[in-house]
């Protein structure tokens, strides 16, 4: 255990650029990981009720450009 | 005025407790000869200064305390039932098949009279539309230019920013055309009304077939129990297969009164799913935090709670000048770990 904690110290804490630079890539893989986990969840909560659902049947054949419609969703 | 008041009543307190604080410290003091006249005034006196008590206690309660009604039964309106909705739980979004069918409903029979002049075509992309669709609606309305060079104010299509158009041209024209009746307008209606879904479900499958017995109904208004005085001034509007949803659902009254209420529910909360949503993730990631603040204190609090202290006594009382006490102080505590 003690052999661990010390390869975790020596790897990201002793030098000061190296524990900043885990912390900031830390924050965002745990928020990219978050955000995406919920999302999921919540999408297979509500699957078929939500606009992405049943976009598809409006869609007027391809290049219909609902943009603003994907941007609203993926949020 | 408040303080004034309580001022008064604070020094009414102390005139009232005067009397019996003198009659206490008096029969302290007094001989048996003069307890039993004094046992008498003490009697009337607490039992003059109860009644008070209790008198102005049931005063106060006759004339605040009860509950007050200001309308009858009739006016206040029936209350509407309980109905199970779906979008109304806080882990369900909106279905947005049934906003695109409220919406059907809403521009097929509402919109005669109701407008949602909150909601710009934009909210619809995204939500119950795609681009193309809310652009081709948006340029059947026409709107006002900014005024050119001579001043002019010209006419040009609607476009995504605009926001939908009212039925009427003012307040005025609404009431003419509805017996003077204003239809308010829908945007926020199901927030702007008691019961919310509920209340607006049961206003428009609510209406019988012919008011009951006994029942008043002026002239040009409608019987439905669940307005507020019972006589509305909009007819009843939902009738079964009035309209004919694109997505093959049979369009029953309840059916369109249903995917209404949650159009309309929808625009008074475009922000509902997503605000759901966020709420969960506030949520889960709070409980992490709380429980790593209650770690954090207890790591902190350790050495202190578990710290033990402990007194070992002088070991020979041996013969000091002075007192006790400053020898006591001379060994004093001992702190232990
Ligand atoms: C013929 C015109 C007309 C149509 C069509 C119409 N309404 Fe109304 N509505 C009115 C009028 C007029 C009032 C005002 C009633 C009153 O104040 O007595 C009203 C009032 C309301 C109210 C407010 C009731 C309250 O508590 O104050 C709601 C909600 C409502 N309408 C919903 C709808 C819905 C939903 C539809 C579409 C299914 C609809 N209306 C269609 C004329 C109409």
């Amino acid at each position: 255990m003690s052999g661990l904690l010390n390869t975790i110290y020596t790897a990201f804490v002793r030098r000061n650029a190296v524990f900043l630079t885990t912390i900031f890539v830390g924050a965002f893989a745990t928020e990219m990981v978050f955000d995406s986990g919920s999302n999921l969840i919540w999408d297979s909560i509500n699957r078929g009720r939500q606009w992405k659902d049943i976009k598809h049947k409006y869609m007027s054949n391809g290049g219909g450009g609902d943009d603003e419609g994907d941007d609203d969703d993926d949020e | 005025m408040l303080a004034r008041s309580s001022l008064r009543s604070s020094r009414a307190f102390a005139a009232a407790k005067s009397p019996a604080v003198r009659t206490a410290t008096r029969n302290a003091s007094s001989q048996s000869s003069q307890s039993a006249a004094a046992s008498w005034k003490n009697t009337a006196l607490l039992s003059s200064t109860t009644l008070l008590a209790a008198g102005s206690v049931s005063w106060y309660y006759y004339q605040f305390g009860r509950p007050t009604q200001a309308m009858t039964l009739a006016e206040e309106g029936l209350h509407p039932p309980k109905f199970p909705w779906e979008h109304t739980k806080l882990t369900r979004t909106f279905d947005h098949q049934a906003l695109r069918r409220g919406f059907h409903v809403y521009r097929e029979v509402c919109a005669a009279c109701h407008s949602i002049s909150r909601i710009p075509y934009r909210k619809f992309v995204g939500s119950l539309m795609t681009v193309d669709e809310a652009k081709a609606m948006a340029e059947e309305q026409e709107y006002d230019t900014d005024p050119n060079d001579e001043g002019e104010i010209e006419k040009r299509p609607g476009k995504l920013s605009d926001y939908m158009l009212p039925p009427y041209q003012n307040d005025e024209a609404a009431r003419a055309a509805n017996n003077g009746a204003l239809p308010p307008d829908l945007s926020l209606i199901v927030k702007a009304r008691h019961g919310g879904c509920d209340y607006v479900f049961a206003l428009l499958t609510g209406y019988p077939e012919e008011p009951p017995a006994g029942a008043v109904v002026q002239s040009g208004l409608n019987f439905n129990p669940y307005f507020p005085g019972t006589g509305i001034g909009m007819p009843k509007q939902l009738f079964d297969g009035l309209v004919d949803y694109e997505d093959g659902t049979p369009a029953t009254a309840s059916q369109m009164a249903k995917d209404v209420v949650e159009f309309l529910n929808w625009t008074a909360e475009p922000e509902a799913d997503e605000r759901k949503k966020m709420g969960w993730k506030v949520m889960a990631i709070t409980t992490v935090l709380f429980g790593l603040s209650v770690w954090v204190k207890r790591y902190k609090w350790a050495t202190i709670k578990t710290r033990k202290l402990s007194y070992t006594p002088p070991h020979a009382p041996a013969k000091q000048p002075g007192s006790s006490f400053r020898r006591f102080q001379q060994h004093g505590y001992e702190q232990k770990p």
